[in-house]
C-alpha cells in the first residue's frame, strides 16, 4: 500500500482512485465464505429496513394481536388466516414479525452505539498521538483502566446506575467500546504523524485540526474499519445479553434479546421456539458481520499481502 | 525489578483508588434508595427515620470519607434487601462461582488443547477445518442463548442433566465443593461448559497458532531425528514450549469469566455471586452492588499484577519497555 507515500502534499488521499476501489472488492470477493457473509449481512439488513412492509403482522399493534394464537407451534395458520412459519409468542405474537422489528431494534442499537462510540474513540486517540505528553498519558491510561475490566461487567454495572432505554443502552455500549477504537487509532497515528506528509500540511500553514482530521485521519481508517465490524457485532451480542438479563431494552423495544427473554419461562415445557428462533437470527447477524470482518482485516492489512 | 514491582503495585494501588470513587459517585447518582427500603405507606416520621440510620441525612462528602474509611476496614455496610453484611453477602457466594469459573477453565484446556493441537499438527485434516469453523462459531455464538439451548436440548428434551442449581456440596478443608460428587459435577457440567465456550475457542487458536510454529522449530526436527515417538514430541517437546503463552493467557481470562458468570448464573440459577449481583441490580441494593464491583475490581487488579509481575521475572524485556514510558 504505496498511495500514503506517493500523494505527499496538499491532496489528502481521500478519495480512493477507482481502480483501488476496484481491486479491492475483487480482493475481498475471493473468499466465498467472506462472500456468503456480506451477501446474509445485507439480506439481514433489508428485511430489518423494510419489517413494516413484509412482516406478515405488526406485533406492536394490540388490535392486530389475538391471545388466542399465543404459544403456538411453528407452521400454525393464525387466526387471522397467514401462517406463522416460526410460531408464536407468550402473547399471540407472530415470530417473523416479532424477529424482523426485533432485528430493527438490535441493528439499530448496534450500529448508533457503533458510530458514537468511533467517534468519541477516534477524537482521543488521535488526540492522545499528536498531542503527546501529559494529554496522552491521560487519555491512554483511562483507556488501559477500562480494558482491564470486562466489558459485559462495565456494562452490566452501567445500565444498573443509568436504568432502562434505548438511549442508557446506547451510553452504556459507547463507554466500553470507545477505548478499542482510541487505542487503534493511535496506533496508527503515531505512526502517520512522524511521515512527511504531515509535515508539509503544517508548513503550508494548515491548522492543528485541519491537520488531523484531514489528512492523518483517512490514513488510520484501515484499522479502524476491522475494528468497528468486530465492535458492532459485540455491541449486538452484549445489548441481547443485556435484554435477556432484564437489565437492557424495556419490553416496549423488544430486540432480539428481549424476544428471547420472553421465551425462556416456556422453555422448560419444550416450547423451544420462542427463544430458539430468535437467537437464530441474533446468531446469524453476529456470525454475518464477523465473517465480513475477518475478510475486511485480511484484504486491509498490508503485512498479510503477498 | 524491585522498583518495577514497586510501579506496578502503586499503578495497581491507583486503579482501586479510581474504581472506589468511580463507584461512589456512580451510586450516589442512581436516586435516593430510601423509596427502597420503605413501604409506600410509609409516615415522613418513618422515612426520615431511615434515612438517619443509614446516614444519609449527611452532605456527600461526608458519606464519601464515611465510605472510604468502612471500605479500607473491608466493610461496605448492610444489604438494603438482606439486611446483613454485603461484603459477607458477596463472599458467602464466592466459593460457588469461583467453582464454576474453575470447572470452566479445566474444561477449556482439557477440550481446547488437544482440539487445537490436532488442528495445528495436521492444518489440511478435514476435521482441523471443522475444528476451526466450530472455534469461530465459538466466538459469535451470544452465550446466554447457548446456555438455553443446553436446557433445551440436554434437560428438556434429553432429561440427562438437571437444568438448575448447585446440587449437594462436600465439605473439604472448610471449602464446600460440588467437584467430589458425581451429583455435583451432573449440575456443574452444563453451566461449566456454558461458560468456558468462549475459552475453548480461544485456547483452540492460541494451541493451534502455538503448535503450527513450534513444528517447524529445530529442537523438534533435532527431536525427531533422534527417532523419538510422535507422541512424545508432540506430548513432551511441543506442549511444553507453547503451554507457557496459554497458561498466561487464561490466567488473565480467569477474572472474565467470573465476570461473565454473572449471565451462566442467572440462566441455571447457580447460586453464586453473580446472580446475587443481578439481584441487587433490579433491586438497587447499592451497598451490595458496590461490595460486588470493588470484589471484582480487587481479584482483577491482583490477577493482573501477578501476572505482569510473573512475566517481567521470565523476560526482561517486558521491565525495560516499561521504563521508557
Amino acid at each position: 500500500m504505496s498511495r500514503v507515500d506517493l500523494t505527499p502534499v496538499a491532496k489528502p488521499p481521500t478519495a480512493r482512485p477507482q481502480g483501488e476501489l476496484r481491486r479491492f472488492i475483487q480482493r475481498f470477493a475471493e473468499d466465498r465464505v467472506a462472500l456468503v457473509g456480506f451477501g446474509l449481512l445485507v439480506l439481514i439488513i433489508l428485511v430489518a429496513v423494510l419489517a413494516p412492509v413484509i412482516a406478515p403482522q405488526n406485533p406492536y399493534d394490540l388490535g392486530k394481536v389475538d391471545i388466542m394464537d399465543s404459544r403456538q407451534p411453528p407452521g400454525v395458520k393464525a387466526g387471522d388466516g397467514f401462517t406463522m412459519w416460526l410460531g408464536s409468542d407468550g402473547v399471540g405474537r407472530d415470530l417473523v414479525s416479532g424477529i424482523l422489528y426485533g432485528l430493527r431494534i438490535s441493528l439499530m442499537v448496534g450500529v448508533i452505539s457503533g458510530v458514537l462510540a468511533a467517534t468519541l474513540g477516534l477524537f482521543l486517540g488521535l488526540t492522545a498521538a499528536y498531542m503527546g505528553g501529559r494529554v496522552e498519558t491521560l487519555i491512554m491510561r483511562i483507556v488501559d483502566l477500562q480494558l482491564s475490566l470486562p466489558s459485559v461487567l462495565v456494562a452490566l454495572i452501567l445500565v444498573a446506575l443509568l436504568g432502562k432505554g434505548v438511549d442508557k443502552i446506547i451510553l452504556a455500549l459507547v463507554v466500553v467500546q470507545w477505548a478499542y477504537y482510541a487505542r487503534t487509532v493511535r496506533g496508527s497515528a503515531l505512526v502517520e504523524r512522524r511521515k512527511e506528509y504531515v509535515e508539509a500540511a503544517r508548513s503550508l500553514g494548515l491548522s492543528h485540526a485541519r491537520t488531523v482530521f484531514k489528512h492523518i485521519l483517512p490514513n488510520c481508517l484501515a484499522p479502524v474499519i476491522v475494528i468497528a465490524t468486530v465492535q458492532t457485532a459485540h455491541a449486538i451480542s452484549l445489548e441481547a445479553t443485556l435484554s435477556f438479563l432484564g437489565v437492557g431494552l424495556p419490553q416496549t423495544e423488544p430486540s432480539l434479546g428481549v424476544l428471547i427473554a420472553n421465551g425462556f419461562q416456556y422453555m422448560l415445557s419444550g416450547k423451544y421456539w420462542i427463544s430458539f428462533f430468535p437467537g437464530l437470527a441474533l446468531l446469524l447477524t453476529i456470525v454475518a458481520i464477523n465473517l465480513v470482518g475477518d475478510r475486511l482485516r485480511d484484504v486491509l492489512n498490508p503485512r498479510l499481502e503477498k | 525489578m524491585l522498583a518495577f514491582i514497586i510501579r506496578r503495585i502503586s499503578q495497581a494501588f491507583f486503579v482501586v483508588v479510581a474504581m472506589v470513587v468511580l463507584v461512589f459517585f456512580g451510586t450516589y447518582v442512581i436516586g435516593d434508595p430510601v423509596w427502597m427500603m420503605v413501604p409506600g405507606d410509609a409516615t415522613q416520621e418513618q422515612i426520615e427515620a431511615v434515612r438517619r440510620d443509614f446516614g444519609f441525612d449527611q452532605p456527600v462528602y461526608v458519606q464519601f470519607f464515611k465510605f472510604l474509611g468502612d471500605v479500607l476496614h473491608g466493610e461496605f455496610g448492610r444489604s438494603y434487601v438482606h439486611g446483613s453484611s454485603a461484603i459477607n453477602l458477596i463472599l458467602d457466594r464466592m466459593p460457588a462461582t469461583l467453582e464454576l469459573a474453575l470447572a470452566a477453565l479445566i474444561l477449556a484446556v482439557l477440550i481446547g488443547i488437544p482440539l487445537g493441537l490436532f488442528a495445528g499438527l495436521k492444518p489440511d485434516h478435514p476435521a482441523s477445518r471443522s475444528i476451526m469453523a466450530v472455534s469461530i462459531l465459538g466466538f459469535s455464538l451470544p452465550t446466554f442463548w447457548v446456555g438455553l439451548m443446553l436446557i433445551m436440548l440436554f434437560s428438556v428434551m434429553l432429561g440427562w442433566l438437571p437444568a438448575t442449581g448447585r446440587g449437594p456440596v462436600v465439605s473439604i478443608f472448610g471449602l464446600e465443593t460440588s467437584m467430589l460428587s458425581l451429583e455435583g459435577w451432573r449440575h456443574l457440567f452444563l453451566p461449566a461448559i456454558n461458560l468456558a465456550l468462549l475459552k475453548i475457542s480461544l485456547v483452540i487458536r492460541l494451541t493451534r497458532s502455538g503448535a503450527r510454529e513450534a513444528a517447524l522449530q529445530d529442537y523438534v526436527k533435532f527431536a525427531r531425528a533422534k527417532g523419538l515417538s510422535q507422541q512424545r514430541i508432540v506430548g513432551v517437546h511441543i506442549l511444553k514450549n507453547i503451554l507457557i503463552p496459554i497458561v498466561t493467557v487464561l490466567g488473565l481470562e480467569f477474572g472474565s469469566l467470573v465476570a461473565f458468570s454473572v449471565v451462566t448464573e442467572t440462566i441455571f440459577a447457580w447460586p453464586g455471586m453473580g446472580k446475587l449481583l443481578l439481584e441487587a441490580i433490579q433491586r438497587l441494593d447499592r451497598p451490595l452492588i458496590v461490595a460486588y464491583v470493588m470484589v471484582v475490581v480487587l481479584l482483577f487488579v491482583t490477577i493482573n499484577l501477578i501476572v505482569d509481575i510473573l512475566y517481567s521475572a521470565l523476560d526482561p524485556r517486558v521491565r525495560l519497555t516499561g521504563t521508557q514510558s
